[in-house]
């Protein structure tokens, strides 16, 4: 991403460094103008900007992950399907009377593999988004969404599903049209399919919503996703009684993917480019597809009831309790 | 302590017992109805399964009156009653998980929101899963999860039909994605009890909202609701928020689900075993009176006589 246009989206966090670049800039301005040799400082400066970078990234908390997670150009599904796939032919609609635009899915090809690949789609822009309802998927789309994955199990196609959701869509007519009943069929549905299923969170896992395309043996979530059970806002807004404890939330509920690594509800970290994906969309495409193609060759090696069973017990395992003999 | 001392005490905490008990019985005495107002004989309404005679109104039932009025006396088996939750995350809001928990469990006798067992209804065995609001309002956490989870599991290697009364808020926040996943986990088990061909009904009661909607509640052969619950996937006010209108009359009501499509009938408490047996009985494998030898034997003996 350009100079220019990170600092329109700059992020609270990230200003400090934002400040000293400008600095370096001005002085970079100066030098050449009154022609003196400055190269020195500014290498130096230059790298304390690195420092401060790495220093930020680093340690950044849950809400700040939260904010990168939701970051207005970080790369969208259709970002990394194109960056990722050697052809890709989108399909359309849920064969009930209505087409999603919020989640997107088609036929694929993957490092020479047919694959269907598929995930809720946000905006690039204020237009976009609300032609995509912000990636806020209604019961159409989960339509949708089965209608794929039951189409790549005829073929023999793994199902690479992309999760990026604020949640599913809360409004009338998602309730009319049974936004709960699309959901729980996408659930159990899931367990039945043969082929590999793996499902990558690129930015925000919203409840739900997000588990309505997130039933697989193998998830992963990229550094600065986060997935959560209910919007720390929500959360704040019900538990705490009041929605400025979000960032308190955000910490509370374990939402970053270290923290769900931890509870055993995922398989896989995948790194991404220091300033986060949006920096260097290239790079963390390229991460993610070798991080598919690894776990897709470890899954196509197993017998159908071998995938089927691995992704039973995943998630039969999760959870906490203790038993306390009678 | 002397036997004196003993008298003493006894004679000083006497009224106070009995004072407690007056007033339990004056209390509960007589019931006012929640919708219409009218006071009803605590004892007729508790005979009626907790519905108002007056207006028809459906009050809250926990589950341990819930498993009496549809299974055959004594022969409920509870499962899974050594699971307990835990506090895993450390999570505290305006007040510690932990804490929250050991006070529902004192204040309700419950272990968490869900109590799993099989028993009969009309002499049919079933495994049943009766959720209760009165613990954090029948929130699914990991016990909700694992509990239903083995009863389903029972059910597929007993080959029993399954009935989960719902009545819950949806996932339980304090266990963060632990909750969420427990939606996953129960769809994973009852998709499996689905492959063996056995039946499951849910019984969708006040309140069924948020995850519990969005995953067993919605996966029944056959669903079923009480009149005038609540039923729908996001909270009313959420949806009032998002969409800065009004909701229409009605909405997300179990009559507004069943003209949608999504209950198959709406069932009035005082009928529901009767519904269940029938459904159960009606679901059973149908052995034909004759054999197929015996069949074959007659069809001979048909064609013998029209010759």
């Amino acid at each position: 991403m350009p100079k220019t246009e990170r600092r329109t989206f700059l992020l609270d966090f990230e200003k400090p460094l934002c400040e000293l670049e400008s600095r370096i800039d001005q002085i970079r301005e100066l030098a050449v103008e009154n022609k003196v040799d400055v190269s020195e400082q500014i290498a130096q400066l230059e790298a304390r900007a690195e420092q401060l970078r790495k220093e930020i990234f680093s340690t950044l908390t849950p809400a700040q992950r939260l904010q990168l997670a939701r970051h207005p150009r970080r790369p969208s599904t259709l970002d990394y399907i194109q960056a990722i796939s050697d052809e890709w032919f989108e399909l359309h609609g849920d064969r009930g009377g209505s087409d999603d635009p919020a989640l997107v899915g088609g036929v694929a090809r993957l490092e020479g593999r047919p694959v269907v690949m598929l995930g809720h789609q946000k905006g690039r822009d204020t237009k976009d988004n609300v032609a995509r309802n912000f990636g806020m998927a209604s019961p159409g789309g989960y339509r949708k969404a089965i209608r794929l994955m039951e189409h790549a199990n005829k073929f023999g196609m793994p199902i690479l599903t992309f999760i990026d959701t604020p949640g599913a869509w809360p409004g009338i007519e998602s309730e009319k049209l049974g936004q709960g009943e699309a959901i729980a069929y996408n659930l159990r549905q899931m367990f039945s399919f043969e082929v590999p299923i793996i499902c990558t969170v690129i930015g925000e896992g919203g409840s739900g919503g997000a588990l309505g395309i997130g039933v697989a043996e193998c998830l992963l979530m990229f550094e600065h996703s986060v997935y959560t059970v209910a919007s720390p806002e929500a959360c704040a807004a019900i538990l705490w009684k009041d929605a400025k404890k979000a960032e308190q939330a955000a910490t509370a509920l374990k939402i970053t993917a270290w923290d769900l690594k931890e509870l055993g509800i995922i398989e896989g970290i995948l790194p991404e480019p220091i300033s986060g994906a949006h920096a260097e969309p290239l790079e963390a495409a390229a991460t993610l597809k070798q991080a598919l193609i690894e776990n897709l060759e470890r899954l196509v090696e197993m017998a159908p009831e071998q995938r089927q069973e691995l992704r039973y017990q995943k998630f039969r395992q999760i959870g906490a309790f203790k038993e306390i003999p009678l | 302590m002397s036997l004196f001392d003993w008298f003493a005490n006894l004679r000083k905490t006497e009224p106070l017992i009995q004072e407690q008990q007056e007033r339990e019985i004056a209390d509960g005495l007589w019931t006012k109805c929640a919708a219409c107002g009218v006071l009803a004989y605590t004892k007729d309404l508790k005979a009626n399964q907790l519905v108002c005679a007056e207006c028809g109104y459906h009050g809250r039932v926990d589950s341990d009156e819930r498993i009496l009025q549809l299974l055959d006396p004594k022969t409920w088996k509870p499962l899974a009653e050594e699971v307990y939750p835990t506090d895993i995350l450390g999570f505290r809001d305006r007040k510690a998980y932990r804490d929250r928990l050991r006070e529902y469990q004192q204040k309700t006798g419950l272990i968490d929101a869900v109590k799993t067992g099989t028993g009969l209804i009309d002499g049919l065995p079933v495994a049943l899963g009766v959720m209760d609001f009165r613990f954090m309002g029948g929130s699914m956490g990991s016990v909700v999860g694992e509990k239903l989870c083995r009863l389903i599991e029972r059910a597929t290697a007993e080959r029993f039909p399954l009935v989960i009364i719902c009545a819950s808020g949806g996932a339980r926040m304090q266990e963060g994605m632990l909750s969420l996943m427990q939606m996953a986990k129960i769809s994973g088990a009852l998709h499996r009890h689905q492959k063996a061909k056995l039946l499951y009904i849910p019984v969708l009661t006040n309140p069924t909202t948020g995850g519990v909607t969005a995953s067993f509640a919605m996966l029944g052969d056959i669903i079923l609701a009480e009149p005038k619950a609540t039923i729908g996937f996001a909270g009313k006010r959420v949806i009032e928020q998002t969409i800065r209108e009004k909701l229409p009359e009605g909405f997300q009501t179990s009559e507004y689900l069943l003209q949608h499509g999504f209950v198959d009938t709406i069932v009035p408490r005082t009928q529901l075993k009767k519904t269940l047996a029938q459904l159960i009985s009606l679901h059973q494998p149908f052995f034909p009176l004759l054999s197929p030898s015996q069949k074959l034997e007659r069809h001979h003996s048909a064609i013998h006589n029209a010759i």
